[in-house]
């Protein structure tokens, strides 16, 4: 009588999309990422007032601008993280073509902001850098080509793959820009690695590259000074490295207190690059741990979820995106600690920056959406097995 | 390998019986080979994920690890590692021979601009202006701002200038440490000591290194990091020198004096207890040389060293102990005086006649010219060269100072026989006050040789040559005792020291040649106490006038001696020597003093 009267229910289709999306997303990597971003807000506090105050801006600034660049992420990597892998994959390819062009643009709209490399889109109120857009862009597009290539007849995607690694590397290091330049490569090496290269292949390039390096070694003495300098247990004191080392070693364990640290008034770059050093001073190891801990929980754990994954697109983007992430975390903290020669890298999420933060969360989005849990053809095995 | 076909032959012919598409078999089969191979591929790609996931465990371990080392580790003050020899700041203290420090290292500040980090160039320039009062705004602003990224402002600054400069709140001032050398006696010393300077400078040190005196003949092994901080120990004793210089200043200003030296030395050893020259300087703030005019009259000269001056009279008791050592006379021999000795074109007089003869011990008391080079006429021109080399005079001493060698005698060209009687009584050979106390040491050390030195606990006690028997040595101090009791140098006796001794004054020669009659070197030359000598010490007045009397007092008498007298009365109980009261012992000079 109801339903003559009323009508029929109306019956819902499928499960409703932020329940569907809050089962199935990797809740603890979403965790990290927005304990991540307060722990950048947090250090912001501290690390951003000398940049604020040189430029004669109130204290807070760019903790503010911060804040809001912030939330614009979160917004953009929630939404894209209940895209499907197949909305990934093209939007993706479609961002990979723009970004594409816009590093092309570069040499003729660009600015480089007085600091000698033509990286930025100013806009007046922001600026943007294809650079880190193009990174996330760039993996998914890979990931397509190569997973393309592993289906039967499938067109000849790693060397297509290949050459489009070869091309943005090179626009990237004629910037000159080495360090997204080596993300790129970093990442793309993870894809076809995870994507089932030779082993014979990387052997090779392990020994050529161990090869290469010896004979730069010994054959240019500017390379040899280069290597020496980082190897020697010396440290010059009015290097950022000098000051950062010096800033672990006061914070110690437990830090000297909020707002005690020194190190952001003498390192230009305390706010992005050397952020670290300003939470290891002013908070301790134990704020730096909870750091680190956060990042190996979003490498780990996408990673672990990925290896059951039976798509190889979705897997080889991920296992990019991750390593992306991951490694340009780690590269960002090892030169803190002098694990690695100088390089100016950001810490996704923890840096300043406005493209960094908004590039970090789409990646990052992109890697939820990914990493979501999916049916992985149980059903389709059983059924199959039965079959045969 | 074996293929596997996609249309196995038996079930196509089956299918076909059966009425099957037998395609169907074809599409199963790929289908099914798709699967196995994506499934291997998913396998692969699962173990190498684990993989890539233990090489981000591993870095991130890694730099977590690294982070704790270095958190664990002690923030230690950041040190430039340098290339190439760092700068050795650290040189040794010179103390004196109780341990008084002489010299020693106190770190102050210089201060540079990296003009880079300067803010307002022009307003530091103005404060700093204000704050050392010797730099010129103007200058200081052209030199901040001309392009050089480095500049010296301040060698050395106080600690108050370093907050003041600390306090204009330029980032781009900046202080070096620097080890700078003080003498916190001041000017006591000074000539000993010599000074410092910076040498190669550095933002982070800077070497210091000798100019003069001790400080640069010893240079070497101040700065050797092998002593382990040793200091080097000086033959002086502080206030022995302090008395000595205090009462040789008071002494040259009575007198009128335009320079005065002092020498006090140990017989034994040859030890140089104290040396002085007036005028002095502070070696904290050592004065730049003279670029003209005569460098003896720049208060760097080291009278006692460099000054080389006819020493006159005093140089009669070498005659008369050479004398009496070659058995030539003795010391009642009875020598003609009456003047005047005609030698060639030369004539010798007295300062006023002494009678027409005299015993050779009346001669050294009265201070015969006539005599004296009568007896060099007995002795002859190469055995009194060959004695003179032997006590020293002919070479430069070796005492540890850069400017010994500056102290060069000078002798004639020609040893000839009017040149051995001038010399006979102290004309016609220049030597340095310290070649004077040498060889008076000499004969007071029973006539073995004494070096100098300013070294403590250097030389062994009593090594020598024997240039005089002791007999003859004996005789001639004996001789120079009576110089005091009865002779020129009565204002020398100091009650309970018994002083030995032999004035001298020399008329200074005029640059043109011939002498000056207004100008002399007033010399004493002195041994005490007489019966164990202990004590050298050598006064020489630069052109002295006495005034107190009725017409002006110029010999050694009336002014070195009774400096010389006070001298050795404030330092004698400083030397640890006891005075003897009462007891004077009644033959010394072969007289028998009758008491009454």
């Amino acid at each position: 009588m109801t339903e003559m009267v009323f009508g029929a229910a109306p019956a819902r289709v499928g499960d409703p999309i932020l329940p569907r999306w809050w089962r199935t997303i990797d809740r603890w990597s979403l965790t990290a990422v927005m304990m991540l971003f307060g722990v950048g807000l947090l250090l912001g506090l501290a690390a951003s007032v000398p940049l604020a105050e040189k430029n004669g801006l109130p204290q807070f600034y760019y903790v503010t601008r911060q804040a809001v660049f912030g939330a614009v992420s979160i917004v953009v990597m929630v939404l894209i993280s209940m895209l499907s892998p197949a909305q990934v994959r093209r939007l993706g390819v479609i961002g990979f073509g723009a970004a594409f062009v816009s590093l092309l643009l570069l040499p003729i709209f660009g600015t480089d902001f007085g600091k000698g490399a033509v990286r930025w889109f100013s806009f007046g109120f922001a600026s943007v850098q294809p650079s880190e857009f193009l990174k996330p862009a760039f993996v998914v597009a890979c990931a397509w080509a190569m997973s393309a290539a592993q289906q039967p007849a499938g067109p000849p995607g790693r060397a297509i793959s290949f050459g489009a690694m070869v091309v943005v590397v090179l626009l990237l290091a004629l910037q000159p820009d080495f360090g997204q330049a080596s993300l790129v490569l970093f990442s793309w090496g993870v894809m076809y690695f995870v994507g089932g290269a030779p082993f014979l292949l990387l052997g090779g390039i392990a020994g050529l590259t161990a090869m290469g390096g010896w004979i730069a070694y010994h054959s240019s003495e500017h390379f040899a000074r280069r290597i020496d300098g980082f190897l020697s247990a010396d440290i010059d004191p009015r290097t950022q490295i000098g000051y950062a080392t010096n800033a672990i070693q006061e914070g110690g364990f437990f830090g000297v207190g909020v707002g005690e640290g020194t190190v952001k008034w003498s390192l230009p770059d305390a706010h992005t690059d050397f952020i670290i050093a300003v939470a290891a001073e002013e908070y301790g190891l134990v704020l730096v741990a909870v750091i680190i801990v956060l990042y190996c929980t979003v490498v780990m754990r996408s990673m672990a979820r990925l290896t059951a994954e039976r798509d190889p697109f979705v897997r080889l983007a991920g296992a990019g995106l991750a390593a992306a992430f991951g490694v340009q975390a780690l590269i960002n903290m090892g030169v803190a600690v002098r694990l690695l020669p100088a390089k100016g890298m950001t810490l996704p999420f923890v840096s300043y920056g406005g493209s960094s933060v908004i590039a970090s969360g789409i990646a990052v989005g992109a890697l939820l959406a990914l990493t979501r849990t999916r049916p992985q053809g149980q059903i389709g095995e059983i059924l199959g097995r039965r079959a045969s | 390998m074996i293929r596997t076909p996609l249309r196995p032959l038996a079930r196509i012919l089956s299918a076909r019986e059966r009425g099957e598409n037998p395609d169907a078999i074809e599409r199963e089969n790929i289908r099914l080979r798709a699967e196995r191979s994506a499934e291997r591929l998913r396998r692969s790609a699962e173990r190498r994920l684990y993989v890539m996931a233990g090489f981000f465990g591993l870095g991130f371990l890694a730099v977590g690890v690294q982070m704790g080392a270095l958190a664990a580790s002690e923030p230690v003050e950041p040190r430039l590692a340098s290339s190439g020899p760092a700068i050795v700041a650290q040189r040794a203290d010179i103390t004196d021979r109780r341990g008084r420090v002489l010299a020693t290292n106190l770190l102050t500040h210089s201060l540079y601009a990296q003009t880079r980090d300067m803010v307002d160039p022009a307003r530091a320039a103005q404060e700093l202006a204000k704050i050392f009062p010797d730099l010129d705004p103007d200058r200081l602003t052209r030199q901040l701002t001309d392009g050089r990224s480095f500049m010296w402002i301040k060698r050395r600054i106080s600690p108050e200038q370093m907050q003041a400069v600390h306090d204009i709140g330029e980032p781009g001032l900046l202080f070096g440490p620097r080890e700078m050398r003080l003498y916190p006696n001041g000017p006591l010393a000074a000539h000993v000591l010599g000074g410092a300077r910076f040498g190669t400078e550095g933002v982070h040190s800077a070497e210091v290194i000798g100019v003069a005196g001790v400080e640069r003949a010893f240079d070497g092994w101040l700065r050797d990091p092998a002593n382990g901080g040793a200091p080097l120990v000086l033959s002086l004793d502080l206030s022995v020198q302090s008395a000595v210089e205090d009462l040789l200043d008071s002494g040259m200003k009575m007198m009128n004096a335009k320079g005065a030296t002092a020498v006090l030395m140990e017989v034994r050893t040859g030890e140089i207890v104290a040396m002085a020259s007036l005028p002095d300087f502070d070696p904290n703030d050592r004065p730049a040389p003279l670029l003209k005019g005569d460098a003896s009259d720049s208060p760097l000269f080291n009278r006692a060293v460099q000054g080389v001056y006819e020493l006159g009279s005093t140089f009669k008791v070498f005659a008369i102990a050479q004398a009496l050592d070659l058995g030539l006379v003795a010391a009642d021999t009875m020598i003609p005086t009456k003047g005047p000795l005609v030698w060639g074109r030369f004539k010798i007089n007295d300062f006023h006649s002494y009678g027409a003869q005299n015993s050779v011990t009346d001669i050294l008391v009265k201070s015969s010219n006539v005599g004296t080079a009568r007896i060099a006429t007995m002795i002859g021109p190469e055995r009194q060269r060959d004695f003179l080399t032997r006590l020293g005079f002919t070479e430069p001493t070796q005492v540890e100072l850069t400017e010994a060698p500056t102290g060069r005698p000078l002798l004639p060209a020609k040893w000839s026989d009017i040149s051995s009687l001038t010399i006979s009584y102290g004309h016609g050979l220049s030597a340095s006050p310290l070649h004077l106390a040498a060889a008076y040491a000499t004969l007071a050390n029973g006539g073995r040789r004494v070096t100098p030195t300013l070294v403590h606990g250097a030389q062994p006690k009593g090594a020598g040559e024997q240039v005089v028997s002791p007999e003859a040595a004996a005789q001639t101090l004996a001789m120079m005792r009576a110089v005091v009791t009865r002779g020129t140098a009565s204002f020398g006796e100091v009650r309970g020291y018994r002083v030995a001794g032999k004035t001298g004054t020399a008329d200074k020669p005029r640059p043109t040649g011939g002498y000056y009659d207004d100008k002399v070197i007033a010399t004493f030359a002195s041994v005490f106490p007489v019966d164990d000598p202990q004590y050298v010490l050598v006064l020489t007045l630069d052109e002295p006038v006495e005034t107190s009397g009725p017409e002006p007092r110029r010999t050694a008498g009336w002014t070195a001696v009774p400096v010389a007298a006070e001298v050795i009365r404030r330092t004698a109980p400083l030397l640890g020597l006891r005075p003897e009261v009462g007891v004077e012992p009644e033959v010394l000079d072969g007289v028998t003093l009758v008491r009454n």
